[in-house]
């Protein structure tokens, strides 16, 4: 019994940290991902490429979720037009840095000013949306953004304005990926000569079979990978700082922070614009270039929007490590496993049957043949998913509302506030300056 | 309290020379207080009501109230059931915009500013069931409240070149907030969230949370509500400490009639919406209105 104590209390040493929670769990899923790749009878080469692949979701995931985290989670403000706001994101890069000559033209700008471009657009029409919609109760708030978010999609998806838009055909004219324009000469083509970076990666990748695309994605990947990192520390400075502070006690009491002196709509709409701003860079990274490259109305339906939802109810709201968690889990194990795993059954135990509807498939179970229903379940995997969605995040709402770690109550300053902080404590004392003065640049 | 030792001045001093505050604070008896403040002579007023209205549909809840408050004093605001006090209380701190009449605050005009704005002023209120921060330890709750605190920019805590400015004065607020916590004897309590606090403790947090504002008038809605009597002697010897030792201006709300006659100097009395009386708890005692509004017209 100690022996289990023991090991547990060591366990819960080791992955106190949140670098270790998260590296352990991006550990996980490519091992899992590495088996399913193995089972299916993947090449290496082939095996990396379903890795890169869910990385890539995680991260775009996570991103999203962080985005959401400092409006729900941290001011408690419910906006259910992310997909709304990710599509502002990635139509503004598009329509910005797509070359003037394709079709729909874009405005041809440098990709980096695209980029900016993008985030403010989005950052902007949030703002727009939120100005109003902050001034009355949150459930007003949920309205007008679900609303905004699907005037949007409908906007862009409008034959009105398809020869700027593309209309319901998308935003085909997509900006080169910066990757390629790094590692080729001729960023148009995969097969042109390699720039001088591009030189020993391509030539590494060729020595273990890995195709020249899978090279250019994957770095795109890491680059996605660095941007969350990017703005996973910028979001943790934001919140342990008096201005996450008021977004705290605004979630929790808006009518006493005001009593203290706070401008609480004018912090609501400041964090609102902030987490806008990061949903279009998600946006952009996810659709506007990289591997998923796609910028078509239907991407930014309300699903997308409950997708990370569920992702951050399920990584614990209010904590930016839970957030990175839930994007990921989320995106690996929910989307892309189950039809993994459909694969592998169907590839083992050789399920022939196909039958049309759920009662083809029910009615032989009677005879004792479940081969029928096996078949009809691996078939729909990808509707069953969604059932599984549901049970699951009825689950977390009933048994543990506060997700994977948004049960941690993390304080919310630049300094710490521990007991040993107190003034006249002598001995903790230079300790607690160290700390303090560490983290900022005396 | 409030004041910050800021500058490079101290920088090479030993930390622990200033640090024993041993002055004790003395506990003084309620009478000779109140005594005491009488024979001061008035400095001003800081806060005058004038023909204050309030309705609610068809209903009027305040119905011309006019009095004011004098600074440094401790003032208490009285009345039975539905006399306007609570409406009284939010027009004045912005929570209600008045029908009619005005509020002035230090000879400006403060009628129908928004919450935050009065509270920035040196305005700030407590409510009649303590709000506190569940989820934040009560350092937090307090380190929240000092006003325009650099670190409440977004850039300015992120910004590598401008955190250290943020850091520093977030360790000056830290220090002030352990020295309101030990003023109100709940530093024990530092690090405990204030969700899990009693009902008494939540009343003295929402005290030095307030006064953590650096307010220049508190009015206190029912601060003794549910308090049991021996830390309703210890909030009440906290009010006197602050408005002898930092002149602060208190308004009090309150039911409990003893309370207010043996604490304040200046009691207002509130009946249907109308200021039925002020003065003295002594001339209050001799109106036999007064009486007759509490007792609902049976004497």
């Amino acid at each position: 019994m100690s022996a289990v104590d023991d090991a547990r209390g060591v366990l819960e040493r080791v992955f106190a940290p949140d670098a270790v929670k998260v590296f352990a769990m991006f550990a996980g899923i490519w091992l899992l991902f590495y088996w399913f790749g193995n089972q299916l009878g993947y090449t290496d080469p082939f095996i990396l490429a379903l890795v890169r692949r869910v990385t890539f979701l995680s991260a775009v995931y996570a991103l999203a979720v962080l985005a959401l985290n400092i409006q729900w989670g941290y001011a408690g403000l419910f906006n259910i037009g992310v997909a709304g706001f990710m599509a502002v994101g990635a139509y503004g890069t598009a329509m910005l840095s797509g070359s003037p000559g394709g079709s729909p033209p874009g405005l041809g700008l440098p990709l980096p000013l695209g980029v900016l471009g993008g985030v403010l657009a989005a950052t902007v029409i949030g703002l727009v949306a939120a100005l109003p919609a902050l001034r009355l109760k949150a459930d007003y708030l949920a309205i007008v953004t679900v609303a905004i978010s699907e005037i949007i999609r409908i906007t862009f998806n409008s034959p009105a304005f398809a020869n700027v838009t593309g209309g319901a055909s998308g935003f085909d004219n997509l900006p080169t990926n910066p990757v390629r324009t790094l590692l080729l000469t001729e960023p148009g083509s995969i097969i042109s000569d390699p720039t001088p970076l591009g030189q020993p990666i391509f030539s590494l990748a060729t020595e273990y079979g890995i195709q020249r695309l899978t090279v250019v994605n994957t770095v795109y990947t890491v680059g996605t990978l660095v941007v969350l990192l990017g703005v996973y520390l910028l979001l943790e400075r934001i919140g342990r700082s008096p201005f996450g502070r008021v977004l705290k006690a605004i979630r929790e009491d808006e009518v006493a922070t005001r009593s203290l002196g706070k401008d609480t709509q004018n912090f609501k709409v400041r964090a609102f614009g902030l987490g806008c701003g990061l949903m279009g860079l998600a946006g952009i990274l996810w659709y506007a270039m990289g591997p998923r490259a796609s910028i078509v109305p239907v991407n930014f339906r309300p699903e997308l929007t409950f997708y990370i939802f569920i992702a951050l109810i399920i990584g614990g709201s209010g904590s930016n490590t839970g957030s990175i968690l839930g994007g990921a889990l989320f995106a690996s194990l929910l989307f892309e496993a189950p039809p993994r795993i459909a694969a592998i059954i169907g590839d083992r135990f050789d399920v022939a049957a196909d039958p049309a509807n759920l009662v083809e498939a029910l009615a032989p179970v009677v005879e004792g043949d479940l081969m029928p229903l096996a078949g009809f379940l691996l078939n729909n995997i990808d509707t069953l998913r969604f059932i599984g969605m549901g049970v699951l995040l009825i689950l977390l709402v009933q048994r543990r509302p506060e997700g994977l770690l948004g049960a941690r109550k993390e304080t919310a300053s630049a300094v710490s506030l521990a007991d040993d902080t107190r003034p006249g404590t002598a001995p903790e004392r230079p300790t607690a300056a160290a700390d303090g003065g560490g983290d900022g640049d005396e | 309290m409030s004041e910050r030792s800021d500058g490079p001045a101290d920088a090479n001093l030993p930390d622990d020379v200033d640090a024993p505050d041993t002055e004790d604070l003395e506990p003084e008896a309620d009478d000779s207080a109140v005594e005491e403040a009488a024979k001061r002579v008035p400095r001003g007023v800081p806060l005058k009501v004038e023909g204050l209205r309030k309705e609610f549909g068809g209903i009027t809840a305040v119905d011309g109230a006019t009095f004011s408050v004098e600074e440094a004093s401790l003032t208490g605001l009285i009345g039975p059931n539905g006399a306007g006090k609570s409406t009284t209380f939010n027009c004045i701190t912005g929570v209600h915009e008045p029908t009619a009449g005005t509020v002035q605050f230090r000879g400006e005009d403060i009628t129908g500013e928004r919450p935050h704005a009065i509270a920035n002023r040196g305005l700030v209120r407590t409510f009649q069931i303590a709000r506190e921060l569940d989820e934040m330890t009560v350092l937090e709750n307090l380190m929240l409240a000092p006003g325009h605190q650099r670190g409440e920019s977004i850039t300015r805590s992120v910004l590598p070149g401008l955190r250290g400015d943020v850091v520093r004065q977030e360790s000056e607020l830290r220090e002030d907030a352990w020295e309101t916590l030990e003023f109100f004897e709940i530093d024990h309590l530092a690090g405990e969230y204030a969700g899990n606090l009693s009902g008494g403790q939540r009343k003295l947090l929402e005290l030095a949370r307030a006064l953590m504002t650096d307010p220049e008038m508190m009015l206190l809605d029912e601060a003794f509500a549910g308090v049991n009597p021996t830390l309703e002697e210890k909030l009440l010897d906290r009010i006197h400490d602050l408005r002898e030792q930092e002149d602060l201006t208190f308004l009090l709300v309150e039911h409990d009639m003893d309370l207010i006659m043996e604490n304040c100097e200046h009691v207002i009395v509130m009946h249907q919406g109308r200021v039925l009386d002020e003065g003295t708890p002594e001339e209050i005692k001799a109106n036999e209105d007064v009486v007759e509004a509490y007792l609902g017209g049976e004497v």
